[in-house]
This record gives structure tokens, C-alpha cells and sequence, in this order.
């Protein structure tokens, strides 16, 4: 849809987008992707192109759309029906749904493996993980885990799962070769979000509650770390940090603070916490575009998402979506 | 000693231990439910932990009766975080189990409750969940004393077991009368409404509410411009037909305010005064806007996850009372997950400790305060259809917690524990 509409590029747009490139000075900001953004009361996604930063497109789903991750070569989008226990197939070609998967009781979060081809679900509402045969649409193993999983998180290498439940307050480490699970990690109070670096050695997990970001050493199956946030003039109970992303050169971590209404900038080799983004209301998950030049955050409260400079680290436009946007993810391409 | 010999070193266990439970599956096998995910066989050498519950439930309600308080009310709550405790127990090796005891109400209530949690403890229990009035909570926290037993309190909401008479083995999960009516008046003043008008029934709690009330007001600097006594019986329980007393609809005549304030914890009349004032002036109190811990429109921080969970098990809507119920049950479940073992003389002086917190869809984590065990929680303010407001509201502040500016601080205590 959004490559259509980018061939017909008209001439306000791209003047539109000549400007959103004056913006994003010193970015150079040459790929166009697309975002796209679960609204969970809205029932939909809302697609956007990162060159115009216009919404160009808003597909209905199932109800209560959480997670949400396209497929390796991009050509669909994966999207967690929670209230309709499936997860939405969706040609991000025509935006229509194509098929649904099985993936057990209310997904809210997965994460796709590194050959595209199994989906590790978490099923909030059920205690337990479900590995989905993509293509066969077939569940492939459940795994018991504790009391409403959500955070899923992939080592870099495929090989480790780690599922974090947010009632247990436990990173699980399930081997995904048996499916088993291999260790628990306790962290701090409602664990919503879990992420490797990218050179696989430490795991981060957020808890919403706790107000801390746990990093693990995934090989001693440790807390290394606990990363606490202070912002003036921001009650401590506010800060509660949920989404996690980590560039790949391991130099810097952003992480989302909930109603803080802030994104903490993160040098991720000393752990020390550099800046808060001001970002839009209630801010919770984040995604990168594949360059890394731009890392998109959800604010639910104000329907809005944020769009950071990430080289810059500031945040250079909002763009309206839908009602409750939770989820995010970047088209590969 | 017995400690260590009895337990087994769960640290050690958490960090090498390989948890087998997952299966394969057929590609057909339909998706299990809830019901039957949680229970796993329990490890060996996984330590028991019973945890016992009293109440006494409602008696049956007349033919029809749309508000009537469910048979399980409360104990369905501690069931639900049983079965949570259990699910975090497979991978800590801890197993919990709830003793129910329902009192029936054919003797005295309070020796009744003595005699059950005698029992209890006789058999070992050292964790007792009450859902029973302030002089049971009381009796049996005195019967039980020096035994090393733990006894939660869920429905008594008297200031009196958090002042005068508290008790240093009881821990009190409901807020109490004093942070029910400042979530309130904190919410009065974030709206700039000052005069109330107070109405108090003829029972000791409505007495009681009503006192709180008055505390509330001087704190926030509210202004109580009349106050009347109920004294047109249990109108809201009247039948439509019923005729109206003329009384009740002119009561309201002649009196200054911006809100009334109906003191009504039996639910007698307080939902008669809504509509029916002279003036139109909204309610609030035990009735029309209300302070509570639990509703069915609380969706965020989580609870709908919890909401869904009590209603797959328990077939109806999620009350107060079971999630006060479930939050005690959960305090000792969270408590030896913290600690890393379920050993009552360990978790029993932990609950009061500030590491200690329990996280229960209110955005924040509880603690208990020290000074006089009660749950430090935010209070939602609700109408009975929406979520209204959530206390603390913004701008009360405190140099601990603004949680703290609900219910009584340590400088105002008058509890003293030994």
C-alpha cells in the first residue's frame, strides 16, 4: 500500500518529504519503511511511511491488538489478536488479513525466529508459550511458564528463548531445540519486556512495577545489573520502564518509561543513563527501522507515536494513529 | 535448626534447576483452557504451604436480589492466587494449598471464628486469612498470638485495629475508613467541590464512616456544611413499588452544599439519595462515588489479565472482597518468592520490611507500613459504571510516597506495636 502511494508521489508530498528530511538533519535518512502500529482499542493497525511520516493507511484486525512483527522478506505482518485468541495474517500489499494462526488463548506479545519460520507466542491469559509452525499453521509445542507471560525475547543465534511472566516476576529460559524450560531468573516486580544485545551475552529486562531494568548475563543466568531511573519533577512511582531496544553496535539502549512520558537514553556498555526523551503519554513499546537512523515509541494514552532521531537522540515529530497504540514493529524493507 | 533441614537451599535449586514440563503437542489438539493449565504434580521435596480462610458467607438472598453478595464471595479470590501462587511455585518448588473454613452462623460469630482459627493453627497452618468484622479479626489475632502465625485481614476496615488496637501478628489488606475517605476528599478537592452535606445511617459502621469522613474533611480542608441522620429505614431495599416517604424526598430541602456524602456500609438507603435531593447535587460516600480497591471497569496496570483469570474460574465478576482476599493470599506467595523459601518464621517479619513488595494491578508495587501493617495501596474512586479517578491524585505529595497521604501517618499513629 505505502509503495503505491510513494509511485505517485505527488509533488506537495515530496516537498513534504524534502522537509521531513531537512528535519532529520545529518541522518540522511535515504530508505523509506514502513511502520506499523496495533491500536488496542481501536481493532486496527495504522500503517506509516517513514519518508512523509504520513499515516497512509489504517487496516482493521481482530480485537485487541497487541503485538505485532512482519515476516522476514516483509510481505506480511503478523498481529496479536488477543481477544479473538489468534494471531492476524495480513498481506502488507493489500492490508487485508489472509489467514490466522492458532496461537492459543490471548497472544500479546511474540517474537518470529531467525529463519522466519516458528512463532514463539506468549499466551497472557493461559501461563504458558506457544511455538507456531508458521507456515503449517501448526502449534508445535506449549510450554508451561508462570502467571501472564508476555515479554518474549530471542537469542541472536535462535537457540535460547526467554519468556517473562509478569505476575511470577521470572525470566524463563527455554531452549528451543526441546522446548523445555532450562533456568529462571527472578527480576524485579512485573517484567513486560525482555531483549538480547546482539552479541547474545546479556539479556535486558524491564519491570514495569519494580521501575528497574534488569541486565542478565545469559551464559551465568544472572542480574548483573539493576538499571534505576530519577527524573525531576516525576513521581518514582511513574517511572515504569516496558519496551527495550538496543542498537546493534551494543553502544546504546532506549527504553520507554510508561507514564513517565519519557524514553531513557542508556549508555549500554556502563549502564549509566544519560537522558529522557520527552515522548507522547504512557509510552510502551519501540521499534527501530532496520538503518537504525529512527526508533518509533507507542503512547498509548495520547494516541500518538514518537518518532527519535536516534544518531541525534531527540525526538523529532508525533504522528497521530489510533485509539490505545500499543504495538510496533518496521517493515524489514 | 529445623529451618534449613526442612527447607532445602531454593536459591541454589532456582539457579540449576531444569524444569521439564514442556510437551509436544498434536497439530490437532485444540487449544487447552485455563482450567486445566495450571495444576502441575507437585516436585519432590517441594514444601506445602496452607494457607487457611474464614469467612462467613452471606446468607441466601430473598427470590430475587440483583446486588446479592455471591456464596463465594472473597474465598474465590484467595483460590485464584493459590492457583498463581502455585504456577510460580512449579519453578521455585513451592506448592500452597487454601483450608476454607465458612462459619454458619449458628454461634456467636466471634467464638465461632476463635474455634476455627484454633483449629487451623492446631494443624499446623501458620498463614490464616480473615474475612470477618474488626471484633473476630481481633479475638482470634489474640487467640493466636505467640504461635508464629501471620493472620491477614480483608474486610474490617476499622481504624481501630490500625490505632488503638492493633496487633503487631495481623496485616490488614482492605484500606482503611481513614484512606477510603481521603481518596475521596482528595478527589472533592482536585474538583473544588467543598461543601458536603453528611448523611449517616443508625449502624455503628455507618458512625464510624461518618467520623472518618470528618477526618478527611479537616485534612483537605473541606467544609462540612450540614449533617443529618438517616432516619427513613432501608429505602434503597424497598420494592419500586413501595411509596415513597415524603419525609425522605423533602430531607434534602433547605440545606447548602455542592455534594452529599451518604454513610451507608450496608447498603440500606444510600442508593435512594441519588436523584432524590431537592437541589441537583451528585453523591458520594458508601454509595454513588465511591472509594474501593476493585471494579469491573478497572482495565489497566494489568487487571483486565486478572479479571479475565477470576472470571474463567470463578463464573461471575471480580468484587472488592476477592481481590482483597486475592492480595493476601498472593502477600505470602510473593513473600517466599522473594525470600526464596516458604518458611513461616522468615516470610512472618518480611511482610513489614520495605523490601517486601507485592505487585497487584495498581501501577505500583504495595507494601505494608510498618507502623500499623496496613496495606499501602492506591484507591480507585469509581461511579458504579466507570472508573472516576485513582488516589493519590497528583499534586499530594509526601516526602516517603504520596501513597502515604492516604490513611494514617506515622506521625498521627497510635499504634504500638511491642
Amino acid at each position: 500500500m505505502s509503495r503505491g502511494f510513494r509511485a505517485n508521489v505527488s509533488g506537495s508530498v515530496a516537498a513534504l518529504a524534502l522537509l521531513a528530511a531537512a528535519t532529520l538533519a545529518g541522518t540522511g535518512s535515504a530508505r523509506a519503511y514502513t511502520v506499523y502500529v496495533t491500536n488496542e482499542k481501536g481493532n486496527s493497525v495504522s500503517v506509516i511511511d517513514t519518508e512523509t511520516f504520513a499515516v497512509t493507511g489504517t487496516w482493521k484486525v481482530g480485537r485487541r491488538p497487541r503485538g505485532v512483527t512482519t515476516s522476514k522478506d516483509g510481505k506480511e505482518l503478523f498481529v496479536c489478536a488477543s481477544d479473538d485468541d489468534r494471531i492476524d495474517v495480513l498481506d502488507t500489499a493489500t492490508g487485508k488479513v489472509v489467514r490466522s494462526l492458532r496461537s492459543g488463548p490471548d497472544p500479546e506479545q511474540f517474537i518470529l525466529g531467525p529463519d522466519g519460520k516458528l512463532l514463539y507466542v506468549a499466551n497472557e491469559d493461559d501461563s504458558q508459550v506457544t511455538v507456531i509452525d508458521v507456515e503449517k499453521n501448526k502449534v508445535m509445542a506449549e510450554v508451561p511458564v508462570g502467571v501472564e507471560p508476555e515479554g518474549m525475547g530471542l537469542s541472536p543465534d535462535g537457540k535460547v528463548l526467554v519468556n517473562t511472566s509478569e505476575t511470577t516476576n521470572m525470566a524463563h529460559f527455554i531452549d528451543t531445540t526441546t522446548f523445555q524450560v532450562i533456568d529462571n531468573v527472578l527480576v524485579d516486580a512485573r517484567p513486560r519486556f525482555a531483549e538480547f544485545t546482539a552479541d547474545g551475552k546479556f539479556l535486558w529486562v524491564s519491570a514495569e512495577v519494580g521501575g528497574t531494568v534488569s541486565v542478565i548475563d545469559v551464559a551465568a543466568r544472572r542480574v548483573v545489573k539493576k538499571i534505576t531511573f530519577k527524573i525531576p519533577s516525576v513521581n518514582d512511582e511513574a517511572i515504569q520502564p516496558v519496551g527495550i531496544r538496543i542498537t546493534k553496535d551494543g553502544a546504546k539502549a532506549f527504553v520507554a518509561l510508561g507514564p513517565a512520558n519519557r524514553i531513557a537514553v542508556i549508555d549500554a556498555k556502563t549502564y549509566a543513563v544519560e537522558k529522557y526523551l520527552p515522548v507522547g503519554q504512557r509510552v510502551w513499546q519501540l521499534a527501530f527501522t532496520p538503518d537504525q537512523k529512527l526508533l518509533f515509541s507507542t503512547n498509548g494514552s495520547s494516541n500518538d507515536i514518537s518518532v527519535v532521531d536516534v544518531a541525534a537522540e531527540k525526538v523529532v515529530k508525533s504522528i497521530p494513529v489510533g485509539l490505545l497504540p500499543w504495538g510496533v514493529a518496521v517493515s524489514p524493507n | 535448626m529445623q529451618v534449613s533441614t526442612r527447607f532445602p537451599p531454593l536459591l541454589a535449586l532456582l539457579v540449576t534447576l531444569g524444569i521439564p514440563w514442556s510437551r509436544p503437542v498434536a497439530a490437532q489438539e485444540p487449544a487447552r483452557s485455563a482450567q486445566d493449565a495450571a495444576p502441575e504434580p507437585a516436585a519432590t521435596g517441594a514444601t506445602e504451604t496452607r494457607i487457611g480462610f474464614i469467612y462467613r458467607p452471606e446468607s441466601a438472598p430473598s427470590s430475587y436480589d440483583a446486588e446479592a453478595a455471591p456464596e463465594d464471595e472473597g474465598v474465590a479470590g484467595a483460590r485464584m492466587a493459590i492457583k498463581d501462587n502455585n504456577t510460580t511455585g512449579r519453578f521455585t518448588k513451592q506448592t500452597y494449598a487454601l483450608d476454607e473454613i465458612a462459619l454458619d452462623g449458628t454461634k456467636d460469630g466471634t467464638t465461632a471464628a476463635v474455634e476455627a482459627a484454633r483449629d487451623l493453627v492446631g494443624r499446623g497452618l501458620k498463614f490464616l486469612v480473615l474475612a470477618l468484622p474488626a471484633d473476630a479479626v481481633l479475638a482470634v489475632a489474640d487467640a493466636v498470638k505467640g504461635e508464629g502465625v501471620t493472620v491477614f485481614n480483608v474486610a474490617a476496615p476499622d481504624d481501630r485495629l490500625r490505632g488503638a488496637d492493633c496487633r503487631a501478628n495481623v496485616f490488614h489488606v482492605i484500606p482503611s475508613r481513614a484512606m477510603q475517605t481521603d481518596a475521596l476528599a482528595q478527589f472533592f478537592t482536585l474538583m473544588r467541590w467543598r461543601k458536603m452535606f453528611l448523611i449517616t445511617g443508625p449502624q455503628d459502621g455507618d458512625r464510624l464512616y461518618a467520623e472518618a469522613f470528618k477526618n478527611s474533611a479537616r485534612k483537605f480542608n473541606l467544609k462540612i456544611t450540614a449533617e443529618k441522620p438517616w432516619t427513613f429505614g432501608p429505602l434503597a431495599k424497598a420494592r419500586g413499588d413501595t411509596p415513597t416517604r415524603s419525609e425522605a424526598m423533602v430531607f434534602t430541602r433547605g440545606v447548602d452544599y455542592d455534594l452529599a456524602i451518604v454513610a451507608d456500609e450496608a447498603n440500606d438507603w444510600g442508593d435512594y439519595v441519588p436523584f432524590r435531593t431537592v437541589d441537583p447535587r451528585p453523591v458520594a460516600g458508601t454509595q454513588g462515588l465511591i472509594a474501593t480497591t476493585w471494579h469491573p471497569t478497572l482495565e489497566t496496570w494489568g487487571a483486565a489479565q486478572a479479571q479475565n483469570r477470576f472470571r474463567r474460574q470463578a463464573g461471575r465478576l471480580m468484587r472488592p472482597l476477592d481481590y482483597q482476599a486475592w492480595a493476601a493470599v498472593r502477600s505470602v506467595g510473593e513473600a517466599a518468592t522473594q525470600k526464596k523459601t516458604a518458611d513461616p518464621a522468615v516470610l512472618a517479619p518480611y511482610f513489614a520490611d520495605p523490601a517486601f513488595s507485592l505487585p497487584a494491578y495498581k501501577g505500583v508495587s504495595l507494601t505494608y507500613r510498618p507502623w500499623d501493617h496496613q496495606l499501602r495501596q492506591p484507591v480507585i474512586v469509581v461511579q458504579p459504571k466507570a472508573m472516576v479517578s485513582v488516589a493519590p491524585e497528583q499534586g499530594f505529595t509526601h516526602q516517603r510516597t504520596p501513597l502515604d497521604t492516604l490513611g494514617i501517618d506515622l506521625p498521627e499513629t497510635v499504634c504500638k506495636f511491642p
